[in-house]
């Protein structure tokens, strides 16, 4: 179990009507699932308070690149910041699912890992570095894992592009103003 | 080809004379056609229609073709079956490498010959940016229909010798030089560590 | 032979070359170069270690005449890795004592591609992920988009029938195929031509459907592309008749043979704790004894109507994953049954023209057909904003795909949880201790799929 126990200031919103919590985090629901939004500070506490509330195994740890998008729609009281790191939880006792969106600014593009909860997210929290640049405090190995080890670059962030060779005779437009 | 059209006048499949008359290069390149052996490099879907091919039902066996080589050593065509990563790119290029000459490349799959639908950063447009290619075989994946035919197009080009004369004329290929060593020369010694 | 001396002979290049190829970043360290704590995340981790306990990690016995480990390199071409799997092995003798895979070697770069795919062409992208169960791929990703649409409610119900026949037949054709490649891994290589044989029956059937052997497309937001052929009855009859006996023959060529027990049983053995901490899903987890199949337990399209059984194994080895495969075709079949008797009629996709195209004859008749048939085509259907994730059931195990969408005809960010990048996670702990030819079994029974690995 993790020893990072980082005091969590939970200030009462003033005057505005508060967002349904759920262990003192903004919940929010997706067509029909549940999603949590912590602080990077609270988010470790969290999933160590969901991994004891039977949410046993993670399904799924990836990151979204909101910088084309910022506008997007978040419970009150989330302040909106470049990347997202998103964890899907799922318990097998209550046949359940959680989701946990994180924000994470970009220039300070720092989580904590959850590889002492869950071991399984090694590979999915290396996945996350080598496509977006978020490092993972105390992640045992944290290399890039599809890209060759001397790649520059995170792909999958925004600013990257698809890299297309422009297709001489082509009706793909958008590829062609793209390579342009 | 495999195919044999008139077994009373054909003898060897289309060697215009008999085993015994032929020319050693006809009868090198006729056994060469109906004896390559791939070397497994199956990477992707692809891999697995070229492992139906090898299947009973489309039978590569038939064209002599049913052993995958895993070591290159051993192998005559190499089979770039799949997407070639940029990863994987240096990978490719070594084990083509270690294959003796004379080899082949078939390209299977759109992805091997042109980076397929893939267009972005992560996969080499086409394996002939790394290796030479003999034959391109399109499809996405291609059945194994088309892959026989891709192979049999190569069999055919083996067979009438157009590809290592190609070779040796410009120059093409692996560049491997060989020098012979003179009748009656001593042999050099030798020794490790050092030139 | 010194460096001073390689340099004279000019093979420098070459070298270079090799050596650049090497990746020790990526690559494992012996384990003498490890500190405690190191080792101790490494496989106490998973196992829940205490200090202690991980400190005597030496439960395998150094042998005091060999005090060096090899550490070699398994892949990523070789015959039996089941695609471009990289597998750096730390070898005392023949005992592997740590594994370490290393993946990437197929990348192709499809979830940043699918940014820039409309949600008609995502399928033809992500159906090339898991390319032994194309159809689950294209399956997870419609209903994600179905969801994200609003419309997963109102998929009608053929269509709904047909994805589940689909998808049944497709666990068929990928389990079969794991027969074969893990019979061929193992030795038993005549298994090989046998599971191609059954499978080419069940590609026969899809290219019959969906005018394709592998890769569809078929599966998309809406419904399905096309409706089934006449005659189709006949040919899944005909499938469902003549493959129980074949695999009877499997389990006579295969099950109960002394050989086969002995090199799969207690071979790759990993317990229910380490397999849940890992993520571990599908015949994996279910080979531990837990009971965990998401048809059943957070059932879609309409599996909660399906009878059919989760079949469990008891000692989380490769034994029990191969049976736990083998009847579940057995069990794919029941549902195929199941699924003959109640296909209803209808329409193959929802008829809402946002996300329809129209039928083909209409566009010759209908200026607004037209012009409906080319937005959707070119520019691609709009999906309202926000995000989800959806999981099935796929042969390997959870395939879940997450949409996150700003509005636009692309996904903002797709997100392929693949199966088997979890599980490949599972084969240092299934490894350690082992000999190092029963890696080869090992991976086999794992089932990965180097597609959807990397992505």
């Amino acid at each position: 179990m993790s020893d990072v126990a980082e005091p969590e200031v939970v200030a009462p919103s003033p005057m505005m009507p508060e967002p349904p919590m759920m262990h003192g985090v903004p919940l929010s629901d997706s067509h029909g699932q549940r999603v949590l939004h912590p602080t990077r500070a609270g988010y470790l506490k969290l999933v160590c308070t969901l991994l004891d509330d039977t949410f046993t195994m993670c399904a799924d740890l990836t990151a979204v690149d909101y910088l084309t998008f910022p506008g997007r729609s978040l419970p009150d009281g989330v302040v909106p910041e470049r990347f997202e790191v998103v964890v899907n939880l799922l318990s097998i006792e209550r046949r359940e699912r959680i989701r946990i969106r994180v924000q994470v600014p970009a220039e300070d593009a720092v989580v904590a890992t959850l590889f002492d909860l869950y071991p399984g997210s090694e590979a999915m929290e290396r996945e996350v570095f080598d496509m977006f640049g978020i490092s993972f405090t105390d992640h045992p190995d944290l290399t890039r894992i599809l890209m060759p080890e001397d790649w520059e670059g995170h792909p999958l962030r925004k600013d990257y592009d698809q890299g297309c060779i422009p297709v001489q005779f082509s009706t793909d437009f958008a590829a062609r103003e793209r390579a342009q | 080809m495999g195919l044999v059209h008139d077994i009373q006048g054909d003898g060897l499949g289309g060697i215009p004379h008999n085993a015994i008359t032929a020319k050693v290069e006809d009868l090198v390149n006729w056994a060469r056609s109906r004896s390559s052996w791939p070397a497994s490099f199956g990477l992707a879907c692809c891999a697995i229609e070229m492992m139906a091919t090898g299947g009973a039902h489309y039978d590569i066996s038939r064209f002599g073709m049913e052993v995958f080589r895993a070591s290159p050593r051993q192998a005559d065509i190499m089979i770039v079956a799949g997407r070639v990563s940029q990863k994987m790119a240096p990978v490719l290029r070594q084990v083509y490498d270690q294959m003796m000459e004379p080899k082949w490349v078939i390209s299977m799959g759109v992805c091997a010959s042109s980076g397929g639908m893939f267009n972005n950063y992560a996969i080499v447009q086409g394996v002939d940016q790394i290796v030479p290619v003999d034959v391109y075989a399109p499809g996405c994946p291609p059945t194994p229909e088309t892959l026989i035919h891709a192979i049999e197009t190569l069999h055919a080009k083996i067979e009438n010798g157009e590809l290592l004369k190609r070779r040796a004329a410009t120059g093409a290929g692996a560049g491997l030089h060989v020098t012979e060593i003179e009748r009656g020369a001593q042999p050099i010694p030798v020794i490790l560590g050092s030139r | 032979m010194t460096d001073r001396a390689i340099q004279d002979i000019g093979v420098q290049d070459i070298l270079s070359t090799i050596r650049e190829g090497n990746e020790p970043e990526q690559g494992l360290k012996p384990r003498s170069e490890l500190t405690a704590r190191e080792l101790l995340r490494e496989v106490g981790a998973v196992l829940r270690m205490s200090e202690a306990d991980a400190a005597k990690l030496g439960d395998i016995p150094l042998d005091p005449a060999e005090d060096q480990t090899m550490i070699i390199n398994m892949g990523p071409q070789h015959p039996s890795t089941h695609g471009v799997l990289r597998l750096m092995l730390e070898l005392q003798g023949e005992t592997v004592l740590r594994c370490k895979p290393i993946i990437g070697y197929l990348h192709t770069g499809m979830e940043k591609q699918g940014e820039n795919l409309t949600y008609m062409q995502g399928g033809t992208n992500v159906t090339r992920m898991d390319y032994l169960s194309p159809l689950n791929n294209e399956l997870v990703f419609s209903m994600a988009t179905e969801k994200l649409l609003g419309i997963d409610g109102d998929i009608p119900e053929r269509a709904v029938w047909m994805r589940m026949l689909l998808s049944e037949l497709n666990r068929m054709s990928s389990h079969l195929l794991f027969m074969a490649t893990n019979g061929m891994d193992l030795g038993a290589v005549g298994m090989m031509i046998y599971g191609w044989r059954e499978r080419e029956e069940v590609l026969r059937f899809f290219q019959k459907v969906t005018g394709l052997r592998m890769n569809h497309n078929f599966i998309r937001p809406g419904g399905v592309a096309a409706d089934l052929p006449a005659g189709w009855r006949d040919d899944v009859l005909y499938l469902l008749e003549m493959i129980p006996p074949r695999l009877e023959e499997y389990d006579t060529l295969m099950t109960g043979q002394p050989i086969w027990r002995d090199r799969l049983q207690g071979v790759g053995v990993i317990t229910q704790a380490e397999a849940i901490a890992l993520g571990a899903t599908g015949p994996i987890l279910r080979s531990t004894g837990l009971e965990w199949d998401l048809r059943r337990d957070q059932p879609y399209l309409h599996y909660d109507e399906m009878e059919f059984d989760v079949i469990v194994g008891t000692y989380g080895d490769a034994f029990d994953r191969y049976a736990i495969r083998l009847n579940e075709i057995r069990e794919s079949i029941r549902i195929v049954h199941q699924i003959l008797d109640r296909m209803p009629g209808g329409d193959y996709r929802i008829q809402n023209k946002k996300v329809t195209p129209p039928p083909r004859a209409r566009i010759d008749e209908s200026m607004e057909a037209l012009i409906h048939h080319f937005k959707i085509f070119t520019e691609g259907f709009k999906v309202p904003e926000g995000e989800v994730y959806v999981a099935i059931e796929s042969p390997r195990g959870e395939i879940g795909c997450y949409i996150a969408s700003d509005g636009s005809a692309t996904p903002y960010r797709l997100h392929v949880r693949a199966p088997s990048f979890v599980n490949i996670q599972c084969l240092p702990h299934m490894m350690r201790g082992g000999l190092v030819a029963d890696a080869v079994a090992v991976i086999s029974s794992v089932d990965p799929v180097l597609g959807e690995v990397d992505r």
